[in-house]
C-alpha cells in the first residue's frame, strides 16, 4: 500500500512540476511575441517622419518613397497571424533597406543631423526588430520542444499547448541583404 | 536555437555558485572565529581542569562584525563602483554617438529579454566597459568615452552584449558577493593580525607560557593555534586567488553568451582587438572593479600570455585565446550560413 501511495506522489508532483513549466514557456513566448509588436508599431510611427523629412530632397524618388509608404499600409493592415505579419513587415524591411542606399547619394540629406537621428532611430528600431524576432524564435523552440518530448507531452493537453509558430524570414531577397554598417565614424587608422 | 537552454543552465549555475560561495565564507568566518576562541579555551584549561575562558568572545564579535561589513558592501557594492570610476549615469544623450550608446543597449536587452540596463559614461580615453549589480532588474553598464570613440556600431554592439550575458548569466550578482566577501576577509585578518602583533602577542604569550604549569590540552591546543594563524595569514591571498578564477571562466562564458545574442562573432573579435591595441591602461577604473571589466584596465601582462602565471593571476583569459576562440566561431557561422543559402 505505501510504495503505491509514494508512486501516485512522485508522478502527482511531477504532472504539477511539467504543468507549470509548459505554463512558463507558453506566458513567455506570448510576451515575446509582444516585444516584437512593440517594436513593429514604434516603425510604423516613425516612417511618416522619416518620409516627410526627406521628400523633398528626393523628388526624383517618388517610387523608392512611394513603395514604403505602401508597404507600411499593407504592414499595419494586416491581421495578427505570424506568418501575414512577418510576410507585411519583411516586405517593409525591403523597402526601408532600399530607401537607405537611395539616401545615401544624396549628401546633403546625409549632412542633415535631423535625417541621422531619424536614420540612427529607424536603423535601431529593425535591430530591435531582429532581436526580439531572435528572442521570440528561440523562445518558442524550446516550448515547441518542451511540448512534444515525452514525457511531457503527456500533459500537453492539459496545459492546452499548442505549437507556436516560428518567424521565418520568407523573402530571399531580404534575406540576401547584408548587414550594413551604419556606425558614422571612420574606422581609427591604428 | 540551443541559445535559450544554455543560458538558463549558467543561470542556475551561477546561483548554486553564489550559495555554496556564502556557505563556505560562513564556514570560514566561524573557523576565524571559533578556531581562536578553542585556542584560547584550551588554553585557559588550569592545572585542576578548570576552564577560565568559557564565552567565546572572539567567535561572537567576527561573526558579527563580518555579516554588517558584508552585508554592507553588497548592498551599496554595485553604487560604490561606479562612484569609484566617476561614471555619470547617462539618461538624455547630447550627441549621436550617446543616442546610438542607449539605442544598442536596449537592443541587447531586448535579445537578452531582460529590462534595459542603466547606462553610465566614465570618462577616459581607455576604450573599456563593465558591468554591475545584484541582477537584472537593478544592474548598470558603463563604458568609457574611449570605447565610444574607437567603435563602430557593430562592435560596440558585440562589447554591450558581453557584458549584458554578464547580466543576464547573473555574473554580477555573483562577482558583487564575491567582492564583498573578499573585502570582509581582507578587513578581518588585517584587524586580527593587528591585534596579536600589538596587545594580542602578551596573550598568546601568557597562552605559550602558561602551558608549561598543566598538561591536559596542550598540544591540541598548539595545533589548533598553528593552524588558526597560518589560515589568518593566508586568507587574504587564498580568497583572492580563487576570485580572479571565478572571474577568468566568466569572461569566456560572457563572450560566448554574447555572441548567442548578437550572432555576430566577428564584431566581439574586432572589438577586443581594438581595446588591446590601446596599450594605455584605464586610469579612472581601479583595482576593486577590475575583474568587471571586459579587459584588464591595469593592462597587466599576466591577461597577456599563456602560461601557469597568468592562469594563476590574471583576472581575465589571455586577450589573443579569446579573439582566437571568436575567430573560429565567426569561420563556422560563415561555414553553416554558405551551406545553407
Amino acid at each position: 500500500m505505501v510504495p503505491l501511495i509514494l508512486v501516485f506522489v512522485v508522478v502527482a508532483i511531477w504532472v504539477v512540476v511539467a504543468y507549470n513549466g509548459l505554463i512558463a514557456l507558453k506566458n513567455q513566448t506570448v510576451n515575446a511575441w509582444k516585444q516584437i509588436d512593440v517594436q513593429l508599431k514604434r516603425r510604423h510611427d516613425l516612417i511618416p517622419n522619416l518620409v516627410s523629412t526627406v521628400k523633398g530632397s528626393m523628388e526624383f524618388e517618388k517610387e523608392t518613397l512611394q513603395a514604403v509608404v505602401d508597404a507600411r499600409s499593407k504592414a499595419m493592415a494586416g491581421g495578427g497571424g505570424v506568418k501575414d505579419t512577418a510576410a507585411a513587415e519583411g516586405a517593409l524591411s525591403g523597402a526601408l533597406g532600399k530607401l537607405f542606399v537611395v539616401m545615401e547619394q544624396y549628401p546633403d540629406l546625409k549632412s542633415s543631423q535631423n535625417v541621422r537621428d531619424l536614420q540612427e532611430e529607424l536603423s535601431s528600431t529593425e535591430n530591435k526588430i531582429a532581436f526580439a524576432r531572435q528572442l521570440y524564435n528561440d523562445v518558442a523552440t524550446s516550448y515547441n520542444t518542451k511540448q512534444q518530448q515525452f514525457p511531457t507531452n503527456l500533459v500537453a493537453g492539459l496545459a492546452k499547448a499548442q505549437v507556436a509558430e516560428l518567424w521565418e524570414i520568407e523573402d530571399q531577397a531580404e534575406r540576401a541583404v547584408p548587414q550594413v554598417d551604419l556606425s558614422l565614424k571612420p574606422k581609427p587608422q591604428a | 536555437m540551443s541559445a535559450a537552454p544554455n543560458l538558463f543552465a549558467q543561470q542556475a549555475k551561477n546561483r548554486r555558485q553564489t550559495a555554496a560561495w556564502i556557505a563556505f565564507f560562513v564556514l570560514f568566518f566561524a573557523w576565524l572565529g571559533f578556531g581562536g576562541d578553542a585556542a584560547l579555551y584550551l588554553g585557559s584549561i588550569d592545572a585542576d581542569g578548570q576552564a577560565h575562558y568559557t564565552v567565546p568572545w572572539m567567535g561572537i564579535v567576527v561573526t558579527v562584525i563580518a555579516s554588517l561589513v558584508a552585508w554592507n558592501s553588497w548592498s551599496r557594492g554595485p553604487k560604490r563602483v561606479l562612484w569609484s570610476t566617476g561614471a555619470v549615469e547617462l539618461t538624455t544623450p547630447r550627441s549621436l554617438e550617446e543616442k546610438q550608446l542607449l539605442n544598442v543597449v536596449e537592443e541587447m536587452a531586448i535579445a537578452a529579454g531582460i529590462p534595459r540596463p542603466k547606462v553610465y559614461l566614465v570618462n577616459d580615453p581607455d576604450p573599456n566597459a563593465f558591468a554591475t549589480g545584484h541582477g537584472p532588474e537593478t544592474a548598470s553598464i558603463a563604458v568609457t568615452s574611449g570605447l565610444v570613440q574607437a567603435l563602430n556600431r557593430e562592435e560596440l554592439q558585440a562589447v554591450v552584449g558581453h557584458e549584458m550575458a554578464h547580466i543576464r548569466n547573473l555574473d554580477v550578482r555573483l562577482m558583487t558577493m564575491i567582492a564583498a566577501l573578499v573585502g570582509v576577509i581582507v578587513v578581518l585578518s588585517d584587524g586580527m593580525g593587528r591585534m596579536l602583533r600589538g596587545g594580542g602577542g602578551r596573550g598568546v604569550g601568557a597562552l605559550l607560557g602558561g602551558r608549561g604549569k598543566k598538561s591536559g590540552g596542550g598540544a591540541l591546543m598548539l595545533v589548533i593555534l598553528a593552524l588558526w594563524l597560518v589560515t589568518l595569514l593566508l586568507a587574504p591571498l587564498i580568497s583572492r586567488l580563487m576570485a580572479m578564477a571565478i572571474s577568468r571562466n566568466r569572461e569566456y562564458l560572457a563572450d560566448a553568451t554574447g555572441v548567442q545574442l548578437t550572432r555576430n562573432p566577428a564584431a566581439l573579435a574586432a572589438a577586443l582587438q581594438k581595446i588591446e591595441a590601446s596599450e594605455t591602461p584605464t586610469t579612472s577604473i581601479k583595482g576593486g572593479a577590475a575583474h568587471l571589466c571586459i579587459a584588464d584596465p591595469l593592462g597587466r601582462s599576466a591577461n597577456l600570455k599563456e602560461g601557469r602565471l597568468a592562469d594563476l593571476f590574471g583576472t581575465h583569459p589571455p586577450m589573443a585565446k579569446r579573439i582566437t576562440i571568436l575567430r573560429g566561431m565567426a569561420y563556422q557561422q560563415a561555414k553553416t550560413a554558405g551551406l545553407e543559402a
